[in-house]
């Protein structure tokens, strides 16, 4: 139904710019001077048509609900109902009149049912009423005020604008967004656990925490000892760590001699082909390293004697950090290239090695730009979900050996959030807490190397 | 002296050339790990695109099938196909005990009746006689027909009896099992069992979210761009949403998951588990990127196009819609299908709104709900049968195929239409 209706406009607005253009066209045939190009004629129509089309739209949007649900609910106002009842009746009509109740048929529902069906199909057929009047007079108000002397580009230009500044927001909101999603659900958690036993508790067992009957009271010493992050947090940074291990010194070292060494034919094969490892879908990696690497070490481990998780720390983070060499590797190597030449040729001259340049001369000259982009893999290591998930363990284990199994911020959100989640539980919080934690990490780890490497950039520009 | 000072350049040269080895051997490593990866993947992998089939002969008795004489079309759709079944698969070993007849019935899939069931439908005139039909193996016969099942372990730890193993070498040195392209895996919805599990289910709910998160992103991410490249002022407020973007870029994906959980799914209701919310969480994820892209290729046109429409007497508006974004297009456009292209491959944040629920059926809008492939891939990669561990190397082949594809794509736009400028 709406989709017509929307169809139908756009069909209209098309229809207005014509006759627009139409009337520019006339006017002109008079050999009268026209103030802009004819088809603005046409956009302003058309914008003529589109805003009072789109406040409508949305005003109902807004309060179509609102206004069916108070009419339905007058019905039961002088009963005695509680709020929540009154809810819930509101929510059964409602699915009864979708065909999807499950559950016993009252008269009562089954009437307000009937009641929404009509007051839905009332308000529809008001709302094409509404619409299509509201555009035929804004169109035709409009069509009667353009002649050759009426200004009709600069509003239209305005009108874009002021589109494109609307999309630039769009990033704001996201952000806006994120913080939003999170921010309650934190704030709720920490009600219940206090934010001192989420930061330095060492036990996390948020199975413990099981779905709680909402009728009954929130007790809070129920959870002591369930939400300690540490371990977590120690996970994460662990296996971040084992991960920059293998990047850091893979990538750097590539990076290097990209720039320096490699001919431009050894260039212009061997950069794609790294960059493919960024390429792969981190799912890919996680099977990789939960069928293949983490197997592969228990195996290695078993013959040297030593005891191997087969879910251990070091498969998950030696399979990020190869998934992290290309973020290096090609940063770096932007970096150096960036470094001016007359740094080396300077100390060529003084007899220096090509190594003994990159190494006293270059790296230093490069070091922000090169701890910028170690930042930014840090932060990725520390973000990345679906390697965690798949190669290393679920349940959290404060240990400092990469042999035994651990985990991350990460794989707890998923590991809680999979499967269908009840809001105001303590342990769905507990995720969105978690996300909190891992938002704020990164961002601040984002914005120091993004203005490392931004700072970089514009000593050497 | 002087031999001190050869020593010393020696000493020096060397560490020269051993420096030049480590950054060799670190492309090595990095590209050994790429090779190691793909021949994995693909001698997993291969071999999922054939599939083992029984041919078993079937009777079509129509008194077990219930049928009268001359059976109309509709006796034949509601006909009782399963003793048949059951009698055509007890029928290869004519001494088998009862249990053993279970065991036969457990070498096809439990798919087996429909499949004799269409063999009928296609030619009613079947009835009464006996006819060889092609039926699904299950899925860990048809490991062991291609040599994935250690067939040597003990009994017990097997899934296949040694009795259905001697079943089937006898079916194998009489030429009654074969091996054919398997269709069913592009054509098949998820499913619990391996040999009858494919990807159409999950491959179309990949190409509904990356259409929803085009047609939200790209509109979006380039007028976004046009703003701010060639009308937004310069003040705190653009740097302020400059800031955010390249911030936004590097935002962990699992935090847009819990984003289209709190907001999308907890406020506006939107249906769980669909493409549609996958869509607009992906969508707001490839944002920035997009947004980047077009923000350097509308940088890259040279002032010069801008001045020359100027001194024509357009408007900045007009100089911008019809000179800078149309030249700027072919770099906006191979942006935005890379960004396509990690939208494609991402997992953490569907799983989080919900699409890593079970669908055994293929999605017909957006509304639906479905999987995508990566999720495809994580749920049958955490699947205990050893059938699935080929779909999972399959499905990644079929993935990687994608994503190369839209690679290449985004390069020819670049260099077929992008003008060079010198």
């Amino acid at each position: 139904m709406n989709l017509i209706l929307f169809t139908f406009i756009v069909l209209l607005g098309f229809t207005s710019y014509y006759f627009g253009r139409k009337k520019a066209y006339t006017i002109q045939s008079t050999k009268k001077r026209l103030t802009a190009l004819p088809q603005f004629y046409g956009y302003y129509l058309a914008i003529w048509c589109a805003i009072p089309a789109f406040i409508i739209f949305s005003l109902w949007a807004i309060f179509e609900p609102t206004i069916v649900k108070l009419l339905i609910l007058s019905d039961y106002s002088n009963q005695g109902y509680l709020d929540d009842e009154l809810n819930l009746l509101y929510e059964k009509s409602k699915a009864l009149s979708r065909g999807q109740f499950t559950g016993e048929i009252t008269p009562f529902i089954e009437a307000s049912a009937e009641k929404y069906l009509s007051l839905r199909s009332i308000a529809q057929s008001s709302k094409v009423v509404i619409v299509l009047s509201a555009i035929i007079a804004s169109v035709a108000y409009a069509y009667k005020r353009i002649s050759s002397n009426s200004r009709t580009r600069e509003p239209v230009e305005k009108f874009l604008n002021a589109v494109l500044f609307t999309a630039s927001l769009a990033a704001i909101l996201t952000t806006v967004g994120i913080v939003f999603s999170l921010i309650f659900q934190t704030i709720d958690f920490f009600k219940v656990i206090p934010l001192f036993d989420f930061v330095f508790g060492t036990h996390w067992y948020p199975a413990k925490a099981f779905v709680r009957d909402s009728s009954e009271a929130l007790d809070p010493t129920m959870y002591s000892d369930t939400f300690g992050a540490v371990p977590i947090f120690a996970g994460t940074f662990f296996i971040a760590f084992i991960a920059m291990c293998v990047a850091i010194p893979i990538g750097l070292m590539s990076g290097i001699y990209l720039a320096e060494y490699a001919s431009t034919k050894v260039r212009q094969y061997a950069k794609p082909l790294i960059e493919i490892l960024a390429g792969i879908p981190t799912v890919v990696y996680g099977f990789f390293a939960a069928l293949t690497v983490g197997p592969f070490l228990k195996e290695l481990g078993t013959s040297m004697g030593l005891e191997v998780s087969a879910e251990s720390a070091l498969a998950a983070g030696g399979v990020m950090g190869i998934m992290i060499i290309p973020f290096i590797s090609s940063l770096s190597d932007d970096v150096i290239t960036s470094v001016p030449q007359n740094l080396r040729d300077g100390s060529y001259a003084m007899g220096a090695t090509k190594s003994e340049t990159i190494k006293r001369v270059i790296f230093p000259a490069a070091l922000p730009g090169i701890v910028g982009s170690i930042l930014l893999g840090v932060s990725r290591a520390i973000g990345e979900t679906m390697i965690v998930v798949m190669a290393s363990g679920l349940a959290a284990n404060l240990t400092l050996n990469p042999l035994e199994s651990t985990s991350t911020i990460t794989a707890q959100i998923v590991v809680i959030l999979i499967g269908d989640q009840a809001f105001g539980d303590p342990k769905t919080q507990a995720a969105f807490a978690l996300g909190m934690s891992l938002f704020l990490v990164t961002l601040c780890l984002n914005i120091v190397a993004l203005r490392v490497v931004k700072k970089y950039r514009e000593k050497y520009e | 002296m002087n031999k001190n000072k050869e020593q010393l350049l020696n000493k020096r040269y060397k560490a020269e050339q051993r420096f030049r080895l480590y950054g060799l051997s670190a492309i090595f490593m990095a590209l050994l790990f790429l090779t190691i990866f793909i021949f994995k993947i693909f001698s997993t992998g291969y071999s999922a695109f054939q599939k083992t089939w029984l041919i078993v002969p079937v009777t079509f008795d129509a008194e077990l099938m219930m049928l009268d004489q001359n059976p109309s079309k509709e006796d034949l759709q509601d006909a009782d196909y399963y003793d048949i079944a059951l009698k055509s698969m007890a029928d290869l070993d004519p001494n088998a005990n009862e249990d053993q007849e279970n065991e036969l019935k457990r070498m096809v899939s439990y798919f087996f009746e429909k499949e004799i069931k269409n063999e009928l439908l296609n030619d009613p005139n079947l009835i009464g006689k006996t006819k060889e039909v092609y039926l699904t193996a299950s899925d860990d016969l048809d490991q062991v027909f291609k040599g994935n099942y250690p067939r040597d372990l003990p009994e017990d730890q097997r899934r296949v009896s040694d009795y259905q193993l001697k079943i089937f070498d006898q079916l194998v040195a009489n030429g009654k099992v074969e091996s054919k392209f398997n269709i069913s895996f592009f054509t098949n919805a998820d499913s619990r069992e391996a040999e009858l599990a494919g990807i159409a289910s999950s491959f179309m709910g990949s190409i509904f979210s990356i259409l929803v998160c085009l047609m939200i992103a790209f509109p979006v991410a380039v007028l976004a761009a046009i703003y701010l490249e060639e009308f937004a002022p310069k003040n705190r407020f653009t740097d302020f949403i400059e800031v955010n973007i390249n911030n936004l870029a590097a935002v962990p994906s699992i935090v847009f998951g819990l984003l289209g959980l709190g907001v999308l799914l907890a406020i506006f209701h939107l249906p769980r588990s669909t493409p549609l919310v996958g869509g607009i969480t992906l969508s707001l994820m490839t944002l920035p990127t997009i947004i980047i892209a077009a923000r350097a290729s509308l940088k890259a046109v040279p002032p010069s196009i801008r001045e020359a429409a100027l001194a024509m007497g357009a408007s900045r508006m007009q100089t911008t819609m019809h000179h800078t974004v149309p030249l700027s297009m072919p770099g906006t456009l191979s942006g935005t299908i890379i960004g396509l292209a990690q939208a494609l491959g991402e997992t953490a944040p569907l799983i989080l709104i919900g699409m890593v629920a079970f669908v055994n059926t293929i999605p017909g809008s957006p509304m639906d709900p479905a999987a995508s492939l990566p999720v495809q891939i994580y749920i049958w990669a955490e699947s205990a049968e050893r059938g699935f561990v080929e779909k999972v190397s399959a499905c990644i082949m079929v993935l990687l195929g994608f994503l190369i594809i839209m690679n290449l794509f985004a390069q020819i736009i670049r260099h077929k239409f992008e003008k060079k400028w010198s």
